[in-house]
């Protein structure tokens, strides 16, 4: 139909011009992400991805299962896609080029159902086509009725050796589809994003593939990259960073889901792509033998990410303790689940004040909230004076008015005093 | 039919009869107090697992974390994540470690405001991959307590929160909050809210860290120490 036709009866209609490498480019995607299911993905230009399945259906669960998932991801990925299949790569590509979902088991009962199919999916030039339709041949069937030597001789031997292929009867051999070593895939949107939110759709594309390339290379990625091109300024990153490698798209989606809930776009967008450099090995989960009861243990490190990709990376972290006699440096932060050493104290207090309060001094007692009852003391902390932080203070464990317990401290140094550094929670 | 040798008390142990002066025996799973006065009071002998357990100071450092400590050493040790969530101060790790909590198991998260306490405490809850959480949220209202409470049903976590005293006189979906006071020196526990029938009496535990029994540490002695040390002592109040 030309373009003013289609015009004419739908005024609303937005032409798009066909974008040929885009097309290539989605037709990759989708066979890195259908690697998963097969280590036989072959690529038939320019819309055709072919698996070779047969030896994937116990592990999927069989052939309903398999195209369950075949076709949910396909529409998480925002494909629309006829699925079909047969002994022979090019019956099911011809199939799925008529839109027919056929899945045919056995070599003998392909022959009936290929007669069916129209010419056309031979994919010759018009001039061919015009030439059957003027023999009135429509149907395979009808082309394989006609002698071979004479269809030989004028439409030359490659209608009759795809139809041989079809059939098996002649060998059709593919190059199978080689994973990239990395991922990286884009989308330009069908209109400019103003939202960060909105986002999340056009990326959770991209996670899905990303997600199926992971599976099909028994890889994870710890860190992932979204790039946000905008019309005139320059793009944005968002880099997620992840404490143990995963190819969990919907872990992937939340953490996308949580860095966008605060995040403002500089322009509208244009584009969202996806690159994934470093794919790191990660095996497969083993199922347990026994059904579990309750909900199952969810992973910690998912959890700190969630959680970092809130309230930043800084906010989350581990503790260790150090060999240093001075309290405020025995402590330092370190990443979450770091393994340590476990210097010996004295008895210290469960909480530290960020910064030693002043107390108030009255009849050479420390007050805090009344006087403080001292209970045990002194400790004597005397060290630092190679580093400039040196200190001299005696340490007392005290109890307050309202029978709390606190640690305090005479400062001999500089003007001295009493202070309050922690308490014995 | 011959009549059957009836027995009362085998029908009274049966676990789907309810009595109102008893504890729960629900299968719901627990984790020791290290206390056992406290863990006969408590619901299946400790604390509750998948549920919120509220806990209601009177004072900061009455003893707070110490009523915790034997039960988060026993997590951390057995390899659970322990979750921190807003605490008030700096939890200082030596203390930590002589409690014999497992530092390596420790994740503190510092929060913003009230919301990022509660958001944070319901991911903690939900992702179930904790052996405990502690939150000191400020202030909360009885849907977002709720909602924490439906994050921790069927986790393996048991959920603390620190509140204010008079939180107490509020109601609360958590089916378990303790108030503490002292008395003598020791930790004095009402049982505010359990499942199961109510407790009246208050129990006293003997949560008193080993420091005031006098255990004095010098450090790089300085010859001023020990005179200061004899001035101080003097002025000791014992215990």
């Amino acid at each position: 139909m030309a373009v003013a036709a289609a015009i004419a009866l739908a005024p609303r209609l937005r032409v798009a011009p066909r974008d040929p490498a885009a097309e290539t480019e989605a037709l990759l995607g989708v066979a890195g992400w259908a690697a998963q299911f097969t280590p036989g993905v072959a690529l038939e230009f320019p819309d055709g991805v072919l698996l070779e399945v047969s030896g994937s259906l116990k592990l999927f669960g069989g052939l309903e299962s398999l195209l369950g998932r075949l076709r949910r991801g396909l529409d998480e990925m925002g494909w629309s896609s006829v699925l079909a299949g047969a002994p022979t790569s090019r019956a099911a590509f011809w199939f799925a080029l008529v839109g027919k979902q056929e899945f045919i088991g056995e070599s003998a009962e392909l022959e009936p159902v290929l007669a069916e199919l129209s010419v056309e999916v031979l994919r010759c030039n018009d001039e061919t086509l015009a030439a059957f339709e003027a023999i009135g041949v429509r149907t395979l069937g009808e082309l394989r009725t006609l002698p071979r030597e004479g269809v030989a001789r004028r439409f030359g031997q490659g209608p009759l050796a795809e139809l041989d292929r079809a059939l098996g009867r002649l060998p059709d051999p593919r190059n199978f589809f080689v994973l990239p070593a990395r991922f990286g895939a884009a989308i330009e949107l069908p209109a400019e994003v103003t939202q960060a939110e909105a986002l999340l759709f056009a990326a959770r594309r991209l996670i899905v593939q990303l997600a199926g390339f992971l599976a099909a290379r028994s890889g994870g990625v710890q860190r992932f990259v979204f790039r946000l091109r905008h019309r005139d300024k320059a793009a944005t990153e968002i880099a997620i960073g992840l404490v143990a490698p995963s190819r969990d798209a919907g872990h992937f989606t939340l953490l996308l889901r949580e860095r966008l809930s605060n995040f403002t776009l500089a322009e509208p967008v244009r584009e969202i792509s996806l690159r994934a450099d470093d794919v790191v090995p990660l095996a497969g989960h083993n199922l347990g033998f026994a059904l579990e009861q309750g909900k199952p243990p969810g992973q910690w490190e998912h959890l700190v990410e969630r959680l970092r990709s809130r309230l930043g990376t800084g906010a989350v972290y581990g503790l260790s303790s150090h060999a240093e006699h001075r309290p405020e440096r025995a402590i330092a932060i370190t990443e979450p689940g770091s393994r340590q050493l476990h210097p010996d104290f004295g008895e210290r207090p469960f909480w530290l004040l960020e910064r030693p309060k002043p107390l108030a001094e009255v009849g050479a007692a420390p007050h805090y909230e009344g006087p403080l009852e001292l209970l045990a003391g002194p400790e004597r902390i005397e060290s630092g004076w190679w580093d400039g932080g040196d200190v001299a203070r005696d340490y007392f464990v005290a109890r307050t008015q309202s029978e709390s317990l606190v640690w305090v401290y005479r400062e001999w140094r500089g003007e001295g005093g009493w202070y309050l550094h922690g308490v014995f929670a | 039919m011959a009549s059957m040798p009836f027995s009362f008390a085998a029908l009274l142990d049966r676990p789907d009869i309810w009595r109102g002066q008893d504890l729960s025996r629900a299968g719901a799973p627990t984790v020791p107090s290290g206390f056992p006065g406290l863990d006969a009071e408590l619901p299946g002998g400790g604390w509750p697992a998948g549920a919120l357990t509220e806990i209601l100071p009177a004072h900061q450092g009455i003893g707070e974390l110490r009523l915790l400590g034997p039960a988060l050493a026993g997590l951390s040790q057995r390899g659970m994540r322990l979750v921190w969530i807003a605490p008030p101060h700096l939890p200082y790790a030596p203390a930590l470690a002589a409690a014999g909590i497992e530092l390596a198991n420790l994740v503190i998260v510092r929060t913003a405001s009230s919301k990022e306490t509660l958001w944070a405490t319901e991911q903690a809850l939900a992702s179930n991959a904790c052996g405990a959480v502690l939150a000191w949220p400020r202030g909360a209202k009885y849907a977002e307590l709720r909602r924490l409470q439906i994050a921790a049903e069927g986790g393996r976590a048991p959920a603390f929160l620190f509140r204010v005293p008079e939180a107490a006189g509020e109601s609360s979906p958590s089916p378990l909050r303790i108030a503490l006071g002292t008395s003598g020196g020791g930790l004095a526990v009402r049982v505010v809210k359990r499942r199961g029938a109510p407790l009246s009496r208050l129990i006293l535990l003997p949560a008193m860290p080993p420091a005031v029994r006098g255990k004095n540490h010098h450090v790089d002695r300085h010859p001023a120490a020990a005179a200061a040390a004899r001035d101080f002592s003097a002025r000791l109040v014992h215990a």
